[in-house]
């Protein structure tokens, strides 16, 4: 499948995953992030059970320096 | 202002206290290790962080802001910084609330231009109604429009925040005038954020009876930032005091000598 994630096209041998797997794939676990999915925000709580698939759009946000 | 009364002078913030009355951000530091001196010179206990995308693919060993920032040492306020329209502000603010495990107080700013980064204050009515009815505790920057102000405050924001002048510029406070009004009008905490330079600008918000000042640039584009924040800090709670002491009156034109003016040796008697 591809999706883009954070305006950028990635490719996976999957065809579809889980969130949680998405994050353990992306060197990701442990970070505190927040997950859009096409538009809509994904709750922690649900990141077992939510899937993506292809054409999905993510974004993967974090707390930066900011003012 | 006795004792008591400095003890319990608290910034209270959506029913929490704090005691610190400056508030800063975490942007524009030389490495975490100095955005850490720097806020804990400041004794600031409200920090604010903007929301980014992740670097996907970056070392997994980066360290992060929240690592030297820890969530349970402060109260973060994550911004909306470089959005330019409210569905994109709130879009933002959403990401945070889930980011930070439910935290509802946020900074709204929707700006209106890049050259200036003025705030665009009709995205930032419409964000801040959508923002309150969904039970964020909001924070807002906006102009120094005393008008806009009220009916930010009437729409339910916690504080309502105007600029003492444009952001990063540390320009001063270009219109005391107008952060008097908008003071004097608010039922609600009423801080500067944005344009503060030095101490001097800091001190004057604080005497004008704002209940805090936000502030990034001033410290972190300091030469020396760690001391920079140490002196705000003071500046902070200098003016506060005068503010609650209360100034003497000016009298122009009208000289009073502080020593007796009887007992001289000097005349002719």
């Amino acid at each position: 499948m591809q999706i883009s994630i954070n305006g950028n096209d990635k490719n996976f041998d999957a065809e579809t995953m889980s969130i949680n797997a998405l994050i353990a794939h992306m060197n990701l676990v442990g970070k505190r992030i927040a997950i859009e999915r096409n538009g809509e925000i994904v709750p922690r709580s649900q990141f077992d059970q939510v899937m993506v698939c292809q054409g999905d759009q993510l974004e993967i946000v974090g707390a930066v320096g900011g003012g | 202002m006795n004792e008591k009364n400095e003890m319990n002078d608290a910034l209270v913030i959506a029913g929490k206290s704090y005691h610190s009355r400056l508030l800063v951000g975490t942007g524009k530091y030389k490495d975490f290790t100095e955005t850490r001196a720097a806020i804990d010179a400041s004794g600031a206990q409200i920090v604010t962080v903007a929301i980014r995308r992740t670097n996907i693919g970056q070392n997994e060993n980066e360290p992060s802001l929240l690592d030297y920032l820890p969530p349970d040492e402060f109260t973060y306020l994550p911004n909306t910084a470089g959005c330019y329209s409210a569905d994109d502000a709130v879009r933002t603010l959403r990401l945070a609330r889930e980011l930070l495990d439910g935290h509802k107080l946020v900074k709204l700013e929707v700006l209106g231009d890049p050259k200036t980064l003025y705030p665009n204050v009709i995205e930032t009515l419409a964000a801040a109604k959508t923002l309150v009815s969904e039970g964020f505790d909001v924070m807002v920057y906006t102009s120094d429009d005393p008008i806009i102000a009220k009916q930010l405050e009437d729409i339910g924001c916690c504080a309502v925040m105007p600029l003492a002048s444009l952001i990063g510029s540390g320009m001063g406070i270009l219109n005391p005038w107008n952060l008097q009004i908008i003071i004097e009008n608010a039922k609600i905490p009423v801080l500067v954020d944005a344009g503060v330079g030095c101490t001097a600008d800091a001190a004057i918000a604080m005497e004008l009876g704002c209940e805090g000042v936000l502030m990034n640039t001033a410290i972190a584009a300091a030469q020396n930032p760690v001391l920079m924040a140490s002196a705000m800090k003071k500046a902070i709670e200098a003016g506060r005091e005068s503010y609650l002491a209360g100034r003497m009156p000016k009298k122009l034109y009208s000289a009073s000598p502080s020593s007796p003016t009887t007992g001289l040796i000097t005349g002719n008697g």
